[in-house]
């Protein structure tokens, strides 16, 4: 298995608090990861850590491109890490509200295009083509995410599940290589979870796309994941298939609680 | 009839609040005291009828309807606009006659009126180089006009010391205020948006403090004069034809403003810009530089503020500190909040209400300020879009386009 | 180095400082509760002079004893600024709870503007020379370095801080205060009425303000439209320099800040002391934004 992702002794330190301690976790080529843990366990400082929005304290962590070369991202800027190929999602949704729905897609292509002020002011040939090309790819993810109808809207009112799903397209603009969702079925009703995990399996398969995504809906990781990171208070206390995570001892006792019993 | 009583007890309240500053006055040189209780009645009265319309404006405001008093304006011009740029006819129509009047103006009116015209145009550049900072990229900067004396003393002293004309000058100018804009960018860049604000402020007051108090270099409280007005081929021109000339001049400059401006917020920098408003995490998380972008809209901004100070300077010929204060920095902000951040049609009309209207209701200059402080207040509760809204770029979709000519077909 | 004129410099330093701290309080107290910067607070440090002013005027020409005339001003003064601020808050920000970021900011510079053009139209354009209202203090002669006034603002100040700390500490308004400058939600939750304790930062804070008004009126002895500008942008400096949000920080905030200003106007030369208060300004905001006393917090997102 080709890895995409790897991170190795990931520590997050917050003053005195440790947020993370010692984590390890792979995404390999085409698969779908599940994080999994209560409130607070640290996941999303997690996903904040490998996006570069927080610096870690200890640890390495690598994204692997197509052709086997590896970059590591300590250090790096988010909007260098996404044009590496990772995107994300947020756990409350942040779209750009006072733009409309296309609008929101094609900043996501800001990083895959190159027009600069002087191409804007002259519009040449090459940043007028630039900039159709943009527009159609940006409506052809819009098509494809089922959200094609409501693409002058504004950001900010769309529905619920349709913000959720404009965050993704917005994610997917970006061509990543590895896609982070954080929550993405959150406050869904099982219909549109039963949507929302066919639009995954969708974008791992057609797309290519590794995933890694946080999530409290336990039926749907379960039948989602192909593996599942169980965290607790910062570090990783259990991995393996669904199946191994649903029977470990340490993972029953973290989510029902110690029982004396 | 409650709300009536609510008014009315709003009105006393004022009254009592406002009473002291109102309708005392105190001369402590002849030792004697003016009353001036009639104005606590009006202002009662004032204060009353104003209660009843706030009230009213939140009873809408809850019930998310558009707040009428500001809002229908707003809407009515909002849809003629719209209606102008779906018909591509009457597009063309408006624009000529409104070209046709801008030109016409100095021809057919006084010297007096062009002079007022030029100062107003001259704000819109202001106010719509604020609004790509503000509007456009959503960093609050409060010490913009700092930009604008850096142009006019660039001109100033350049003509000073080298004997350097307008045409000089004017790139000079903006590339001056742009480095400007640079200095104060790099460090600022991670400041959140209210101390953002501040340090801009204090940055503006440093640079008009220092022009102040560096007589040597920048002749202090008394400024420099005799700045030459722009000159034209060597041509020479009295005092009339070279107003009119500069009346021209910053009616090309807007134009070119305008054109620049709205291109710029169109493209993929404008819509970087836009996202960085929004959401400056997300921005970042799409892969936008944002040191980059940030750094884009203050030169951006500032070149404008530089070019427009460079021709203040040979249009009043004299320049000295004080009309660089902060004052002038709320005023063409004011201009970017009532006209709607980042809609240039919307700023454009406020700069030109806001500078026209206190000129030629002359009841109302006294009270410009006053109003302007108002203006930003009542904006920010009722209608924090602005005038003029939901001013959409129109996108072609190839896709669409082919579905619909395979419809016809 | 002259030791009398270093002695005189610093206490010059001191009694300016507190009157940075005085208003400098009020900004922190509100920027503790909701996060705004209130631009507008340099303003009613402003009315409470002008207040100050009107009242002392009328009560002196229609022969009031000398001796409450100052005391008579100063309460009604902190009386109409509390008004002024409480109505400041309903009026320009209570609308804009909930609203982005930079709207209540908007407003209050809005604000700002107003209330410096209504005190313009309504008095004057004009310095106006404010009355010396200060009692004899035969005491002070043998101390030549600290004048009445400095001496009235030192106490004042010092008192006024000293209560203000024993209120946020130990009555329950203040423990009130303090839980919803730490969690506007959970206060909310345990039946804390938010929208009370804001009107009541914003009456404790302008009350301060306002003595600061008539302190430094009765000090400088002339007032007019626009000192709450620079004031308010120097207190706010202080408010920073502490680390907003932290009471002591602001009090030691205006200290240093007015140290600074009186030892660099006394050795080197007063035209840059107002650039050296917005350079202190920029500085402490870019490189340690948090403060002298305050603590760093991580972005949320």
């Amino acid at each position: 298995m080709n890895p995409v992702l790897e991170v190795s002794g990931l520590s997050q330190d917050f003053g005195g608090l440790r947020a993370l301690s010692d984590l390890d976790l792979r995404v390999n080529a085409h698969e779908i990861v599940a994080l999994i843990g209560p409130n607070g366990a640290g996941k999303t400082t997690f996903f904040n850590c490998v996006t570069g929005i927080y610096t870690p304290t200890e640890g390495k962590m690598c994204l692997h491109d197509a052709e086997g070369g590896k970059t590591l991202l300590n250090g790096k800027k988010p909007h260098h890490i996404t044009a590496l190929g990772m995107a994300r999602t947020f756990q409350n949704i942040r779209l750009f509200g006072n733009m409309t729905v296309l609008e929101n897609v094609m900043v996501g292509r800001h990083c895959r295009t190159h027009a600069g002020i002087w191409g804007a002011l002259m519009r040449d040939k090459a940043s007028r083509r630039e900039e159709q090309d943009s527009i159609d790819r940006s409506y052809a993810l819009l098509e494809d995410l089922h959200l094609q109808d409501l693409w002058n809207d504004l950001a900010c009112n769309l529905s619920y599940g349709a913000q959720r799903r404009l965050e993704i397209a917005r994610a997917l603009a970006t061509e990543p290589r590895m896609l982070l969702l954080d929550e993405p079925a959150a406050g869904m009703n099982p219909q549109e979870t039963n949507e929302l995990e066919a639009l995954v399996r969708n974008i791992r398969d057609t797309w290519q796309i590794s995933i890694l995504l946080i999530e409290h809906d336990m039926s749907m990781v379960m039948s989602l994941s192909d593996r599942i990171y169980v965290m607790e208070y910062g570090s990783c206390i259990a991995t393996g298939t669904p199946a191994e995570v649903r029977s470990n001892p340490r993972v029953i006792k973290a989510y029902l609680g110690e029982s004396d019993a | 009839m409650r709300r009536v009583i609510k008014a009315l007890l709003t009105a006393v309240w004022f009254m009592i609040l406002t009473f002291p500053v109102m309708c005392i006055k105190v001369n402590s040189i002849d030792n004697t005291v003016n009353w001036y209780p009639e104005r606590a009645f009006w202002l009662g009265v004032g204060v009353f009828v104003m209660a009843l319309i706030w009230d009213w404006c939140f009873a809408r405001k809850s019930r998310g309807l558009p707040v009428l008093s500001l809002g229908a304006i707003g809407e009515s011009m909002g849809n003629a606009l719209r209606r102008l740029q779906e018909q591509p006819h009457y597009r063309g129509g408006a624009l000529i006659l409104l070209a046709l009047v801008m030109l016409a103006m100095p021809v057919v009116s006084s010297i007096y009126q062009t002079n007022i015209m030029i100062s107003a145009l001259l704000y819109v550049m202001l106010a719509l180089g604020l609004n790509i900072v503000v509007g456009l990229a959503g960093q609050l900067v409060l010490g913009y006009v700092a930009f604008y004396a850096v142009g006019a003393y660039a001109y100033g002293l350049l003509h000073q010391f080298f004997g350097l004309g307008f045409w000089v000058c004017l790139p000079i100018g903006g590339f001056l205020a742009v480095l400007f804009g640079l200095v104060l960018g790099f460090p600022v860049l991670r400041l959140r948006g209210d101390y953002l604000a501040i340090v801009t402020l204090g940055f503006g007051e440093i640079v008009r403090l220092a022009l102040l108090n560096w007589p040597s270099l920048t002749g202090g409280p008394s400024g420099i004069s005799n700045i030459p007005r722009p000159g034209l081929f060597g041509l020479e021109m009295d005092i009339n034809i070279s107003t009119i000339y500069i009346y021209y001049l910053v009616l090309a400059a807007v134009v070119l403003t305008i054109i620049v401006i709205s291109r710029l917020k169109n493209s993929r920098v404008g819509l970087a810009l836009q996202a960085l408003r929004e959401d400056e995490i997300a921005c970042e998380a799409m892969g936008i530089d944002i040191t980059r972008v940030k750094l884009s809209a203050f030169a951006l901004g500032s070149c404008w503020a530089g070019f427009a100070g460079v021709i203040f300077a040979a249009k009043t010929t004299y320049i000295n500190p004080s009309s660089f204060g902060f004052m002038e920095s709320a005023m063409i902000l004011s201009m970017v909040v009532l006209g709607g951040m980042g809609s240039i049609v919307g700023v454009v009309i406020a700069a030109m209400i806001l500078i026209l209207a206190p000129e030629y209701l002359r009841a109302f200059s006294e009270y410009r300020m006053l109003i302007f402080g108002a203006i930003m207040v009542i904006m920010m509760i009722f209608r924090p879009q602005g005038l003029v809204s939901g001013e959409r770029r129109k996108y072609k979709i190839s896709a669409l386009q082919k579905k619909t000519l395979e419809g016809r077909s | 180095m002259d030791i009398q004129f270093f002695i005189e410099l610093f206490f010059g330093g001191l009694t300016r400082g507190s009157i940075y701290a005085l208003i400098a309080l009020g900004y922190t107290l509100v920027y503790g509760i909701i996060e705004l910067i209130n631009f507008a607070h340099g303003e009613v440090y402003m009315l409470g002079a002008f207040t100050a002013l009107l009242v002392a005027g009328v009560l002196g020409i229609y022969g009031f004893p000398f001796g409450g005339i100052l005391i008579v001003a100063t309460l009604a003064a902190i009386v109409w600024c509390a008004a002024y601020g409480y109505t400041l808050e309903k009026v320009a920000y209570k609308p804009l709870r909930g609203a982005p970021r930079l709207s209540p900011l908007i407003s209050a510079i809005g604000m700002s503007i107003f209330l410096q053009n209504y005190v313009l139209l309504a008095q004057t354009s004009d310095f106006v020379p404010f009355p010396n209202l200060l009692p004899e203090m035969p005491f002070l002669d043998s101390i030549e370095v600290l004048s009445p006034s400095n001496f009235l603002i030192l106490l004042v100040s010092t008192l006024a801080m000293v209560a203000l700390t024993v209120f946020i500490r130990h009555t329950r308004m203040g423990k009130a205060m303090r839980a919803t400058a730490q969690n506007r939600k959970m206060a909310l939750l345990l039946g804390i009425n938010a929208d009370k304790i804001i009107s009541l930062t914003f009456i404790i804070g302008s009350s301060l303000a306002a003595l600061g008004g008539v302190l430094i009126a009765s000090h400088m002895q002339v007032i007019n439209y626009n000192i709450g500008f620079l004031a308010g942008l120097k207190a706010f400096t202080a408010a920073v320099l502490g680390g907003i949000g932290s009471i002591p920080g602001a009090m030691v905030g205006g200290l240093v800040l007015g140290l600074a200003e009186s030892f660099a106007t006394g050795y080197f030369s007063g035209n840059y002391e107002d650039i050296l208060a917005f350079g202190i300004l920029i500085l402490i905001l870019i490189f340690r934004p948090d403060g002298i006393l305050g603590k760093a917090k991580v972005q949320k997102v």
